[in-house]
């Protein structure tokens, strides 16, 4: 009798074995959501630390200035682009003993940053100086030195490059297939970044020619018949099987309805197939090929192709546009084809599509910091190739190599043939205003064709044709690059 | 030489810290307290060495020596808290007491590395506060009482917040503080506490749907109150923990989905009525479009939060003072930019591992009532954590709610105190009980015998009848 009052007055009492569940289950949660909150803090604060201390916001910056000298910028072989002098008063200059060679690419660091000054920045004003050379700094009140950038520009590339774009204004940009990297940038009208201070108000209020614009990653242009690439990649993957049998007869121009697409100085082609329209750069050819590409899927290709999105690739630059869909006309389709219309491109964009072709369909993705070294040379940070996008097969990318290499053998790039090596691009001469005369010279391609190392995209404002204009400097690069 | 110091002593510190979060996980392998005692001595070692190093290195960056001072006068507060609690109360739990005396410590050295003066104001007041709290195990412990006293933490709770709300002094916009004579009070903290008692008190005896429904109503006052008064983040406490009271005493999960469905509509409700919950959700969502206004805070926490990396920029390298109110509701912040991010992820395993402790008493308590007061405190504490640093790190909207025991603000660490000192009391009322169960035991087994000598007796006369 009484052990069974006992029984029942611990049960009643008992609340340890009743409520555990319950407790144990809140307390689980909290610590998975903990753990979760540590996790989203490391990973936050880790990968955001550059972005944020590079907000003008973000006092921390000046903090850094004013503790350590800004570092210095190198080309790929050592040579410097850019450093900071201090005078007997203590005050600093940056210099840039290239002057205006590397206006856009290394860029400036004073009235806002630019190029490689400000994809850098962080690693510039920051100083992983060994702790004894700090200590004398400390001692002789001195300020560290910040670690220095290596770049991947090469000299001689980008001074052949700005001498061959001479008084044009334009764009040129050299770069490697199998890795990604830019060895030379130029954009003109450039400016001198040594003396950016002085002329600052001036090179702001000039709207018109855009001086400070880097044209290689900002500057939007017509792609012309350079775009043609994109027209045939299109044709190919709707017809795999069927479209080396292509055939079209060229008398000139072609017509639809009241509108009428004319070859480039009235040139009739005749009979010609694919290779030999893509070689000849026929308008007339391609614009047929404009009408019969399903829109849609041309649609997707062009979103494939990095159209109509920015690139993470952490350097300013404009979004390439192009505008097909189903509800595009007839006409809309013939000037899309062609490259004329409302597409407008950036040289950087043209030259990562190049590249994919070179490097077996797919961009490597572009960059022009190599590493980042100490005040004693210590690498901190080495940057890799890294792959940005598969942007067509491995077959398209043949295809469209050994159509680029017709352009050479017997199109409007001949002038590249014949020569040490094998060169394989296309040529684009873009109208941009209703005179007929007026035409940016285009030329994009790569050489060897067979194994390329090298790739280069070249626009020449206003010049003429590209197989006149844009070939010629194409080849100064490559026979520098290879002599 | 100070470079090499400040830079070691960067490496030595996170080291130490995570030492210590280690041991404080370590406890938990072994079931009674005699066993973890070894622990308990390596972590005070830990502790002072953390501290004494954080102000060595204070001492080198400001050139004053005079901050030993400050040191030594912290450090014999802490030892004689430590001690005493331990001395008074021997079967207490020491893991809480380390734990609330690092924290402490951590507290002391942002502050005296912020602000001298608001370290000095916050030194006075944890001791003073930490003598008032030597007293409240023994009270919890001895009043049994208590238990009956529900209606009276209502009113007092709802009194005060009331008070505030109708008399209180704004500050940014808020309605939060109350002052008396001079000193500032900010009711909410403590109403905290009184708040899981009625909850507790309500619901042991019997949690059937008309006691949830009357504290539901009650609980419902005083969130509403707190968002009036603009106090958000104290409003979610309240509502948060009243919710998971409610799932533990009633063992039923409807109740945490009917919470989280009330809560979601009544959230809702609130950012349509009150511009400042819109503010503070658009801060969180996008702080860089108003990076000047609403989001400068989060954004300036974010600074700071980033910049120190794994080991920080060390002790004055940075410029934690850019976040307004660092001191008080950013303080994580601070702690990573100038201690680092190891050290900072510390501070957080430190907080888990006290709550973790507040929920293992809670689970040996066989006391409905005292095991609802336990758990309540338990997740009192830590969804505060968990509002001030996930608010300080974007993880969640901002509600600017203080890091307990760490951040400036007497009211905060006061109640934070007294809330430890009362787990410290149930861990008493514990002990009680496992004497009460053994005398139990003793007295079944003597019962027990005694039945079978009875039996024994039965059988024998039975036998001799049968003879």
């Amino acid at each position: 009798m009484s052990g069974m009052k006992w029984k029942k007055k611990k049960s009643e009492n008992n609340s340890k074995s009743r409520n555990s569940l319950p407790i144990m289950t809140v307390a689980s949660v909290f610590v998975a959501v903990f753990l979760g909150m540590m996790a989203y803090i490391c990973h936050y604060s880790i990968t955001h630390r550059q972005e944020l201390i590079n907000n003008s916001y973000n006092g921390r910056q000046q903090m850094l200035i004013a503790k350590n000298v800004r570092g210095r910028i190198y080309s790929r072989d050592g040579d410097i682009l850019a450093e900071t002098v201090t005078d007997s008063e203590g005050t600093e200059r940056r210099a840039y003993p290239h002057a205006n060679l590397f206006a856009h690419g290394v860029g400036y660091a004073s009235n806002g940053r630019a190029g490689a000054e400000a994809i850098g920045n962080y690693y510039l004003i920051n100083s992983n100086a060994p702790l004894s050379q700090k200590a004398a700094n400390d001692m002789a009140g001195e300020k560290y030195e910040g670690d220095s950038l290596y770049t991947t520009f090469d000299v001689k590339l980008q001074q052949v490059a700005s001498q061959a774009l001479g008084v044009y204004k334009g764009a040129i940009i050299v770069s490697e297939p199998s890795t990604g990297k830019i060895m030379a940038m130029v954009s003109k009208p450039d400016f001198d970044p040594n003396q950016i201070q002085a002329f600052w108000d001036e090179l702001v209020a000039d709207k018109e020619s855009g001086i400070l614009l880097n044209r290689v990653t900002q500057g939007l242009y017509p792609p012309g018949s350079t775009f043609k690439i994109i027209t045939a990649l299109e044709y190919i993957r709707e017809n795999p099987d069927t479209w080396q049998s292509y055939n079209f007869y060229c008398s000139g121009s072609l017509v639809d309805g009241s509108d009428r697409i004319s070859c480039y100085h009235g040139q009739s082609h005749g009979q010609e197939n694919l290779a030999r329209s893509f070689a000849k750069s026929c308008n007339s050819s391609f614009a047929s090929i404009g009408l019969q590409v399903d829109r849609l899927k041309f649609h997707n290709t062009l979103e494939g192709l990095l159209f109509n999105k920015g690139l993470s690739i952490g350097m300013n630059h404009s979004k390439s546009r192009v505008d097909v869909s189903g509800d595009s006309t007839n006409a809309q389709m013939m000037q899309t084809a062609i490259g004329q219309g409302t597409t407008g491109m950036t040289p950087l964009h043209l030259n990562m599509i190049t590249n994919a072709i070179a490097n077996q369909g797919s961009v490597m993705k572009p960059y022009i910091i190599d590493r980042v070294e100490n005040s004693v040379g210590t690498v901190i940070k080495q940057f890799t190739p890294s792959a940005y996008k598969k942007i067509m097969s491995q077959e398209e990318a043949e295809i469209l190599k050994g159509l680029m290499q017709g352009v050479v053998e017997e199109g409007t790039a001949t002038r590249l043939k014949g020569l040490s090596y094998t060169a394989a691009g296309k040529t684009g001469s873009a109208e941009y205003s209703n005179v007929k005369e007026d035409s940016h010279a285009w030329f994009t391609g790569f050489a060897p064709a067979e194994e390329p190392e090298i790739s280069v995209t070249i626009i020449i404002e206003g010049a003429g044709s590209g197989g006149d204009y844009a070939v010629p400097i194409a080849r100064r690069i490559f026979d520098a690059y290879f002599e | 030489m100070e470079l090499y110091i400040t830079e070691l002593s960067k490496y030595v510190i996170a080291l130490l810290m995570a030492l210590y979060a280690y041991e404080a996980f370590a406890v938990f392998r072994f079931g009674n307290e005699r066993r973890r005692s070894g622990i308990y001595t390596r972590q005070r070692f830990l502790m002072i060495a953390v501290h004494f190093s954080c102000f060595m290195v204070i001492c080198f960056e400001t050139g004053e020596m005079s901050y030993l001072f400050f040191f030594a006068f912290q450090q014999i507060v802490l030892l004689a808290t430590a001690a005493l609690f331990h001395v008074i109360y021997p079967g207490a739990d020491r893991l809480i007491i380390n734990n609330m005396c690092m924290l402490l410590s951590i507290g002391f050295v942002m502050l005296s590395r912020l602000s001298y003066e608001k370290a000095v104001k916050q030194f006075l007041i944890v001791a003073c506060s930490v003598a008032l709290a030597l007293f409240i195990p023994f009270l919890i412990q001895k009043l049994k009482f208590l238990k009956n006293l529900t209606w009276v933490y209502a009113a007092a709770g709802m009194a005060a917040l009331s008070v505030v709300l109708i008399l209180g002094s704004t500050t940014y916009g808020s309605k939060i503080s109350y002052s008396i004579g001079g000193i500032t009070f900010q009711p909410s903290e403590f109403v905290k506490i009184l708040f899981v008692f009625f909850v507790a008190g309500a619901l042991y005896q019997s949690a059937s749907f008309k006691e949830v429904a009357v504290t539901a109503a009650v609980a419902g006052i005083h969130v509403v109150v707190l968002v009036v008064s603009r106090d958000l983040g104290s409003a979610l406490i309240f509502f948060v923990v009243y919710v998971m009271m409610v799932f533990v005493a009633t063992r039923n999960p409807f109740y945490l989905l009917a919470g989280a469905g009330g809560g979601s509509c009544a959230a809702y409700i609130a950012y349509r009525l009150f511009s400042h919950v819109q503010i503070r959700v658009q801060a969180w969502s996008d702080p860089w479009s108003t990076i000047d206004s609403a989001g400068y805070q989060i954004t300036q926490s974010l600074f700071a939060i980033s910049s120190g990396g794994w080991f920080g920029l060390g002790l004055f390298q940075g410029t934690p003072e850019s976040i307004p109110f660092v001191e008080a509701d950013f303080i994580f912040s601070a702690i990573a930019e100038e201690l680092g991010i190891v050290f900072a992820m510390c501070v957080i395993l430190v907080c888990l591992s006290s709550f973790l402790m507040l929920v293992e008493v809670s689970l040996r308590l066989k006391d409905c009532f005292y095991q609802l007061i336990a758990f309540g405190l338990a997740v009192t504490y830590i969804f505060q954590v968990f509002l001030t640093i996930g608010g300080g790190s974007k993880f969640i909207p901002l509600t600017g709610v203080t890091l307990p025991l760490v951040s400036y603000g007497g009211s905060s660490v006061l109640t934070t105190l007294i809330l430890f000192a009362i787990a410290e009391g149930l861990c008493m009322v514990r002990r009680d009980e496992e004497r009460e169960e053994q005398w139990e035991e003793r007295q079944r087994k003597k019962a027990e015998k005694r039945n079978e000598l009875e039996i024994a007796d039965v059988w024998d006369e039975m036998e001799e009848e049968k003879v």
